[in-house]
Order: structure tokens, then sequence, then C-alpha cells
């Protein structure tokens, strides 16, 4: 045989050779991991920061519950408050003073006791105005905690935060909040380490080292190990947390999963215990298939469509209401979202903490046609082009144009698409330089009042322009001030029904959660925020790695 | 001794006849080009031959493998894939040509002219396109993308200049040789005006290179747009073009192969008749053909 | 040569300059700032935001203080990342996407000169047509195509290879790798078929043949030297190719590389970030095209004489 031949020959059997030798060989994370209980954690979004009070995600968030804890935690399925650092509190009989006490065990990772004092340094530098907490309203309950943040006052010792013994912490609020104890739970409410941050700059300077690896100092049940920049970040329990017994993982790795259909491999691959999300296309397939690997559950949150009011043709309410009517929400979670989302008729989800508001009408096609022409656009003459905004994203355009289509058939008006990404699609938004636009709103605290507060006169977060007196005096007066809850309540549903008589904004489905997560993993019930408690989970190895 | 005119015809013709004759012989080109015409013919007439609407939804059926009545099956909202496909065809291919012909206009003057009056014009003309060579387009192509939105115009002229580099290159490079050439020198002793240079002697003799540059060209314009759309930064929906369906085909691909398959397989059918094409052109016209 | 190389290194440096001003000036047309969020943020946290990273100050003017730090060699912090600064975003990732290049450029050139070879030496015939037609494949194929395509066959269905990640299983480098390397794997085949017929059909070929010598030192030892001197050349703007590549690759496989940054960065209006991969890419591409350059001219005998004689 010519060498010229042999060689390429030679060349073709090596590599094929290497290529077989590289494959199949070596366990998988999950098998490794159920053995030696270190659960593999598919996260989304490589994280930003470390620092709890510049951060604003999720997947932040899940490494921050890992590595710090707050005053008070929630219950993993029902989301009521229970103890963390405070070991016990009392409320005042008017609800306005919080007294916490804070438990003598409680320990930084580098072995230094955590005080009432750590508490009010932190949340001192958490409204510091150079920082630039963007949750920084999570502490506006608190008595001139908003006049210290926009830097009207500089005397912190006038906010309602006292330090009356070393494990003393004395609360002041504006009024009564009843949820004012799920707000501490939030990260921007957590303690951070004083020493630390002041060795390596500032306490408002933003983005100091003092978050790394080897500096970093947390109180939570873990602490940081390692962080390979969008590889993984690792995560090793903690020898000084004050309920390590409680503790059954040793170490936690968290994979930056942001291409879905990529993750949904590694699930399969066993490669991770858990995902972010399941692909849409997928759940049909695991429903049938697998079914206790797909977890989905009710998430408080609501996807919706803003309005802007602002706009000519649009400030009819006929003409919104007219839209509104002509979705038909049970085809679109059916058949294009498909993951088990509500259809949503009212804004709060339904039954957040007991509270359900007046249900808006469905799926009503003739009546919107006739407030259509009552507005003056019979059979969808002469309506002015229209666009949908939405940042880019496959579900939120599949939604877009399954509802771009519904409104031509049933309507017969002409409705255009415009995606952007997240960024400029928020500028865009927030600008009102826009028709319709696609958003969503997940509560931060379960209460009616994270909803509901949005619709505030130009407020940050309304951006569509509408107001209503009676409503903001009903949310912004009445409720807070009501004796009872039942009082409570009965304010937020008058103002609720105003919201969906007036249709500013259309409402599509209520959120769930959907993730994979393999059988071995054990202690994650499932709740509405979709907030895992890792101190409680734990791996049990009798199953089987992987997946086929 | 023949005339000027008489000469360069007859040099003209014959290489072009010889061309001919070679791409004859070559069987891969020619089926490249007969698939090329095929979908272009398909591509003019496709807003009257589709079945459906590229648009038209039927939620319910969801996405269905092909049938009788969708011979490529449906896509997640329903949609008909063969719809698509054509209507795919139509703005890949479009945006193919288009914006090869913007970098083939601008590549093309530029490279003549700084071939042809040589010197210092002609260095720092050059020196332009080196530095612009230098320039990581595909960065640009993607900021300019994503900061100022997408629409097609602006997508023609950015992947137009991200091309035209080389064409200008090549034609200048053809340009300088011809011009020292002793026909090109005849013709100047004569008192031919240059323009009556450039447009009998020069341009019929670049016209080989810049045909076979061009035809592939073609296809790395349509995967660069492919490309983009499937970082979302390219055609945006409800239109479509072939690279647009692939990445949507690619997210389902386990659950329903044909939305990956077919529009991937016209992609690839499409670039192999361009590349196929191409080689065929560039073996027909370059005289030092490969014979031993 | 040595002034060749001198004179080309300070043609890079108004390059540079008009590369940083460009994108400089086109990050800051735009709507879009790093700090936009869902939650409305604050007047007084915005105007703190935008104090500490210099967006208050008129453009010229940052325009200024961002060359100023970037004679420091200082890449500015990442707005999107808080905590790192961009050299640091740089230096993690890059070794990543050099080493996908690295294995991409190595399947490239053996696939590719081994069928280029080997179609040139039967030109025209079954020998020639059927590598050429499978090098061709990575041409036609995108990459977001060929890359899916391999891992549901080579991943999925036959379970051979790892889908995803990078140095964490053992094999998970080969189809990334194979996914970026085949486009560039067929343009080296043409061209190295291409100069290899260029170089055979040349009498000092004839010579060595009519001397008696194996065909296999005929190929290897006068063939191969004078035909892959298109294929160095071609390096240069493979390596560009290659970067641009790794953006697709990168994000299909989960790749922690400069690429994906970068793409990410520009969705995030992450200027800081932006503007250092930029900077860094186009010095990394010149630096490239200098050295095939070189490469080049040193391996093909006329150019060499070219530089030692003239200039």
């Amino acid at each position: 045989m010519k060498i010229t031949k042999i060689v390429p020959r030679l060349i073709w059997s090596a590599l094929i050779v290497s290529i077989l030798g590289a494959c199949g060989g070596g366990e998988n994370n999950v098998t490794i991991g159920n053995r030696e209980s270190v659960l593999h954690w598919g996260n989304g979004d490589e994280p930003q920061e470390l620092d709890p009070h510049i951060i604003t995600g999720v997947p932040e968030h899940h490494l921050m519950i890992a590595l710090l804890e707050g005053l008070v935690l929630k219950d993993p399925t029902t989301l009521e408050p229970i103890p963390g650092v405070a070991e016990s509190w009392t409320i005042s009989e008017d609800g306005t003073v919080y007294t916490f006490k804070i438990r003598d065990n409680a320990k930084w990772s580098n072995g230094d006791p955590l005080t009432a004092e750590d508490f009010r340094w932190s949340w001192e530098r958490s409204l510091l105005p150079a920082l630039g907490n963007q949750y920084s309203y999570m502490a506006f309950p608190i008595k001139n905690a908003q006049a210290f943040s926009t830097g009207e006052l500089t005397d912190f010792s006038q906010v309602g935060v006292k330090v009356l013994d070393k494990l003393t912490l004395e609360v002041t609020l504006n009024n009564p909040t009843p949820y004012f104890l799920q707000l501490l739970d939030h990260y921007s409410m957590f303690p951070v380490h004083r020493a630390t941050i002041e060795k390596h700059g500032e306490p408002g300077e933003r983005g100091t080292r003092w978050t790394r690896v080897g500096s970093f100092v947390g109180n939570g049940p873990f602490i940081l190990k390692q962080w390979d920049l969008n590889k993984v970040l690792i995560v090793e329990k903690s020898p000084t947390y004050w309920d390590r017994d409680t503790v059954k993982l040793n170490g936690i790795h968290f994979h930056p999963t942001q291409n879905i259909t990529t993750e949904e491999r590694m699930f399969r691959a066993g490669q991770l215990h858990y995902t972010n999300v399941v692909p849409p296309e997928k759940i049909l397939n695991y429903r049938e298939n697998n079914p206790e690997s797909l977890h989905v559950s009710p998430y408080l949150g609501t996807y919706f469509y803003r309005i802007n009011t602002r706009v000519k043709h649009l400030s009819d309410a006929r003409v919104r209401k007219a839209l509104a009517l002509s979705i038909d929400r049970k085809s679109l979670v059916k058949n294009v979202t498909k993951a088990g989302e509500i259809p949503a008729y009212t804004f709060t989800p339904p039954n957040t903490l007991g509270y359900t508001a007046n249900l808006s009408e469905s799926f009503n096609p003739e009546k919107a046609r006739a407030l259509l022409a009552e507005a003056g656009y019979p059979g969808g003459q002469g309506f002015p082009a229209t666009e949908i905004l939405y940042n880019t994203h496959e579900g939120h355009r599949k939604l877009a144009v399954a509802i771009q289509q519904m409104w031509k058939k049933e309507l017969n008006v002409e409705i255009t698409l415009l995606n952007q990404d997240w960024k400029v699609y928020l500028d865009t938004e927030t600008s009102g330089n826009y028709e319709i636009s696609r958003a969503g709103w997940i509560g931060d605290y379960v209460d009616p009042n994270t909803f509901l507060d949005l619709w505030l006169k130009d407020g940050g977060n309304n951006r569509t322009g509408w107001s209503n007196e009676e409503y903001e005096r009903l949310v912004f007066q009445e409720a807070p001030q009501a004796k009872t809850q039942e009082a409570r309540y009965e304010a937020f549903r008058k103002a609720e029904q105003i919201l969906l008589d007036e249709m500013p904004i259309i409402l599509v489905y209520t959120y769930v959660s959907k993730h994979l997560v393999h059988p071995s993993v054990k202690g994650l019930p499932g709740n509405l925020m979709d907030y895992p408690s890792y101190k409680n989970m734990y791996l049990s190895d009798e199953s089987q790695s992987g997946l086929q | 001794m023949t005339s000027a005119k008489e000469f360069d015809d007859e040099q003209g013709v014959s290489l072009w006849q010889d061309a001919w004759v070679r791409l004859q012989h070559n069987r891969l080109a020619l089926l490249g080009m007969g698939v090329l015409i095929f979908m272009i013919v398909i591509a003019l007439i496709t807003p009257w031959i589709v079945p459906y609407s590229y648009e038209e939804q039927d939620l319910m059926l969801g996405a269905a493998p092909p049938s009788m009545a969708h011979w490529l099956g449906t896509d997640v909202l329903g949609r008909d894939m063969l719809t698509r496909v054509m209507y795919g065809g139509r703005v890949s291919l479009m945006v193919g040509f288009i914006a090869t012909g913007v970098a083939l206009l601008i590549g093309v003057v530029y490279g003549a002219v700084a071939g042809y009056v040589g010197g210092r014009v002609d260095a720092a003309m050059m020196r332009l396109v080196d530095i612009l060579y230098a320039l990581p387009f595909m960065i640009f192509i993607i900021l300019l993308m994503v900061l100022f939105g997408r629409n097609m115009l602006l997508l023609f002229l950015a992947i137009g200049a991200v091309e035209w580099l080389t064409m200008a290159r090549i034609v200048r490079g053809q340009v300088l040789s011809l011009r020292q050439q002793e026909f090109v020198e005849a013709a100047i002793s004569i008192g031919l005006s240059p323009w009556t240079i450039i447009r009998r002697h020069i341009i019929p003799n670049t016209l080989g290179p810049v045909i076979v540059y061009t035809t592939l060209t073609i296809p790395s314009v349509m995967l660069l747009e492919a490309f983009l759309s499937f970082l979302g930064l390219g055609i945006q929906p409800p239109q479509s073009s072939w690279g647009l369906l692939i990445s949507y085909g690619v997210e389902t691909m386990e659950e329903y192969p044909w939305l990956l398959i077919y529009p991937g397989l016209t992609l690839s059918i499409a670039l192999f008749a361009l590349n196929f094409l191409g080689d065929g052109l560039r073996d027909a016209l370059d005289p030092k053909a490969s014979k031993d | 040569m040595l002034r060749f190389i001198l004179s080309r290194l300070l043609q890079a440096v108004p390059v540079l300059l008009v590369v940083i001003t460009v994108t400089f000036f086109l990050i800051h047309s735009v709507p879009g700032g790093p700090f936009s969020a869902d939650r409305a943020v604050a007047p007084a946290v915005m105007k703190a935001l935008n104090a500490q990273y210099k967006l208050d100050l008129p453009v010229w003017q940052q325009y200024t203080s961002y060359v100023g730090d970037l004679l420091t060699g200082d890449l500015g912090p990442s707005f999107k990342y808080p905590g790192r600064s961009v050299n640091e975003m740089i230096y993690a990732g890059l070794p990543n996407t050099v080493e996908l290049g690295f294995y991409a450029m190595l399947v490239a050139v053996c696939i590719g000169v081994v069928a280029g070879v080997i179609a040139a030496l039967k030109p025209n015939t079954k020998q020639d047509y059927i590598p050429m037609s499978l090098a061709m494949i990575g041409i036609c194929m995108p990459s977001f195509l060929l890359g899916p395509l391999l891992v549901l066959v080579c991943g999925i269905w036959m379970d051979w290879l790892p889908v995803s990640g990078w140095g964490d299983i053992p094999g998970d480098k080969i189809l990334p790798a194979l996914t970026l390397g085949s486009a560039y794997a067929a343009y080296i085949a043409r061209l190295s078929r291409g100069g290899m017929l260029e170089v055979m059909s040349q009498d000092y070929i004839r010579t060595a043949r009519a001397k008696g010598l194996s065909e296999w030192v005929v190929v290897l030892k006068h063939g191969l030297r004078g035909g892959l001197i298109p294929v160095t050349a071609f390096l240069g703007p493979a390596f560009a190719g290659l970067l641009s590549g790794s953006f697709v690759v990168e994000t299909i496989f989960q790749i922690p590389g400069l690429g994906r940054f970068y793409v990410q960065a520009a969705f995030n209006r992450d200027y800081t970030m932006i503007m250092g991969t930029t900077i860094f890419f186009s010095t990394a591409i010149i630096f490239f095209n200098l050295f095939s350059d070189v490469l080049a001219t040193w391996l093909d005998p006329k150019l060499r004489q070219q530089f030692q004689g003239g200039k």
C-alpha cells in the first residue's frame, strides 16, 4: 500500500480511537453528588455579585440564602415567618414596634459573634445613597428609612432602628405593616460583616473585593469556597453556623445555565440535580414519561401587558377592554406556554395569603367587538397601528405572536411586534415610548400590597400613565390603616376592582414555577415564592444516576 | 497586425467560450447551477404558490409532523413549514444577493480605481483597506445590531460593509497586473482614454475573478445572516429566514426534528450549490487549470 | 524583515485608536444604559450609580478618562458584574477561548491538509471529489446547525461524547472543537488542494520524480512546503474567523470563554466589558495577521527575496 494512503488512515484511526477513549468514562455529577452529599444546582444566569446590598436577581438570591441569613426565615412550605438569627420577637400592641432577640450562638463564618449592632450597621449601609441599592425600598416601612436613603436625612440615629443591648434590636415602623417580618428575609436586609467591608474599602463603595473567595465572611449555612467565572460557584457547609446540625448537605455547586436547552440536556445526562427552568416543548414529554422529575407549582407572579393610556386610541377604556376580552387565555396556556400556567383574571394572584380579588371577565369576543365599535372602530376599521413591545425571549415572542393573531382574528385589527433587548426594552417602557408592552411582576413578599402598590400615579413601576384617586386612597391610606385583616383585604378588593374595570393592563396568566428535580433531592417542597431552603435539603442516594 | 478592437474581441470571446466548455465538464458545478436557478425561481414566485400564509397559526394543532395537509409539517404555533421555508428562502437569498451586490459595487469600484491609478493613491487606498481588515467586524456588526435595533437595511449595509474589502483587494490585484500587460500599454500608446481602456480591456478581464468571488461571497453572506439570526440579531419574527428557522428548530430538535431538518437541509443545499458553482467557475475561468 | 515587522506594529496604533474611539462613541450614543432595571430605580440611587461609574460626566470627558486608564492597562470595572474588573474577566475567559481555538485549528489543519493533499494527488477523480465534498460540509453547514446535530448524534443518541461543559468531563472538548474547526477544515482543504495542485505541476517536482525519489518524499519534502503557503496566509483571517465563530460555539456548548462574554456584554450594555473585549480582539487579530504574514513570507522564497533584496 502506498505511503500516501497509509498515513491518512493512521491519522483517522488515531482520531477515532481517541474519541472512543474519551467517551463514556467517568461518573456524572449526580452519582458523585449523591454519594458525597453535594448538590448540583442549575442557577440560570451567571451571578453578578455577592454583596447582598447591591445585587438584584434570582440567581444571586439563591446564593445569598446559602451564604447569609437574616433575622427571620420563611417556612419552606407555608412561607410563614420562622426564627432565623433572631430566636424570638415581640410586636407592640399597635403593631409598629418590633423587638428582636438575637440568639447567642449565632456566629459569622470567621467565628465572630453576631450582634444587634451588626444589623443596625448593615441596614444603615444598605440604605446609604452612594451604594445604589435597588432594593432599598424593602426597608421603607421603617421610620425615616426612606428619608435616609434619599439623602434627605443624614443622621441614621433618627431612623427607627435601635440597639437596646448586645443581642436585642428594636425596630419602629411608620405604620402597622403585616408583612414586615417577610421583608426581613430579603437579601437587602441581610447582615454584612463590618470589619471585612471596612478592610476592603468604604461602606458605600460598590464592588470592592470583600466578596472575593477568601475574603467573604457570612453567617449562613454555607461558606464560599470557589468561584470560576461562568463555570461554577462552590459553597461548603459552614462549621460555625448556629443550626449546622440541621444542615445535611456538604456543599452546593451552583452552575450557570443560561441556555435552557443545554440545561435540560445536562439534567438528562445527570450533570444537574435541579434545573432553573424547563423548556416548554419538553414539558409534555416529562409529564408522560418522567413526572416525578417535573416540579410545577404556583408562583407569586402575574404575566401581563401594560397599555400606554397616554396614547390617544388607548386612552379609551372600551378599547382596552375590547383588547382584553378578545384573548383566549385558556388556549394560550394550553397551546403556547404549556406548563400549567393559570389564566389570570385578577392582577394579584388568587389566594395570596388568603386574599382573592373579584374576577374580571373572561374570553368574550362578541362583547369585545361591540365595545370596539362603540369606541368608534367598528369591525376594526380605522384602528391605528398598534405595536406590542417585548423583550427578546422565546416565550414572550410566542405569546406575542399568538395574541397578535387573536386580535387580528377577533377584532380585525393590525398589530405589529417589536422586540428589544432587556435593557433597551426597559428604557423604552420607562420613557413611555410604547403602545402595548409585555410585562411581568413577581411579588417581593406574600401580600397583596406588593402587587397593588405598583399603580401609584407616575410611580416608577407604573409606566402606563394611568392613575385613579380612589384607587390610591384605598391602597395607600385605607388599607395600611385598617384595623383588621378583613377590612384591609376589603379595601384591596375594592381597589383591584377599579383596576380591573379600567384595564390599564391586560392580564394574561399567573406564573407557575417549573423545574426539573432529580428524585434523590429531598426537602424541596415548592412554595409560592419558589424559595429553596438549602439548610433543609438533603440527598438520598437510593436512586440511580442519570435518566434515560 | 490586427486592430486593437479586433484583438481584444478575439481574446475575450475565446476565453469565455473556453470557460463555458470547461464548466460543462464539471458536473458538480452544473448541478449547483441548476439547483440555484430552481431555488431562485421558487423564491420569486413564492407569494403566488404558497398553500398557507406564513403567519397563519393553528394553536390547537401545534407542531405536527409532515402530512398530506402540511408537506413539511407545522411549527409549534401550527404554522405551515413548507410556507415558512419558502418565505425563509426568499429572505435568505435576498439578503445574500443584495448584501453581496452592495459589497460588489463598493469593492469593484474601489479596487479598480486603486489598481488603475496606482502609485501613492493606490498605496493610500489599500492602507485603508488594511486598517479596516484589522477590525473585528463580527464584533461591530453584533454591536450595531444590538444597539440600533434590527432592520433589514442596516443588516444589508452591515454585511456589505464587511465583505467589500476582499473584493476590493482582488479587483485591485487583477487591475494592477493587467495594467502592466502589453496590450494595455499598447492601448494607452494608441491614445485610448482611461475610461475606454477600463471598460474594454480591464473590466472584461477582471470579470472572471469577480464572478467567482461573488458566487463564493453569497454563501458566506447567507451564513453571516443565519448566524446573526441565531443570536437573535438578524431577521425578526414574524418574518423568517432559513437561519432563524434553524435556530428555532435547534431548540426542539429532539421532539420535532422536522423543524430543524428541512430548513437546515435547504440552507445547506443552497450553500453547496453556490460553492460548487463558484468552484467550477473558478476552475473554468482560470487558465492554469488542473490538468495533470 | 525587522523593518517590516516594526512598520506593521506602528501601523497598528492608529488602527487601534480608531477602533477604540468608534466603539466608545457607538456604545454611548444609544439607549438602554447599564442600570436600567425592571424595578424602577429611585432617582437618588440612579444618581449614585451614575456618579460612581462616571456616567454623569459629558461623553468626551468619559472618553478621555477611559483612554487615560487604558494606557495604564486598566480596562475598568465591569458594569454588569460590579465586583469584577474587565481585566479579570478577560483573563478568566481568554484561556478557554484560546484553547478552543487551538483545538479547532488543530482539527481544521489536520483534516483540511490531509483532505486537500489527498485530493490534489488525483484531481478530478473520486479521490478528489469525496474528500472535498466532505470538507464542504464544514463550509455549508453553519456551526449552529452542525453543533447541535453533532450533539444529537454523538451526545444523545449514541451517548459517545459529553454535550456541554469544558474541562469537567474527559472528552467534552471534542465536540466544540470539531464544530468550530470544520468550517476552517473546508477552507484549508481547498487552499491546500489548490496550492498542491499548483506546486505539483511545477518543473521542480517533475525533476524530483525523474530523479527517482519516492512519491512520499516528493510530496512531503518538495510539494508540501510550497503547497502550504496559501494556507499560512489564510491563518490570519482564520484566526479572526475562529474568534467570531467562538461566539456561537461557546453559547451552544456553554463554554465560559471570551466570545460568550462578549455577546452577553453587548446584550447587557456592559460598556466597559464591550470596550475591553473589542480592544482585546482587535489587538489579537492585528498581531495574528502580522504573524501569519511573516510566516507566509518566510515560507515563500519569492516573497522573502523581496524583503531581503529591496526596500
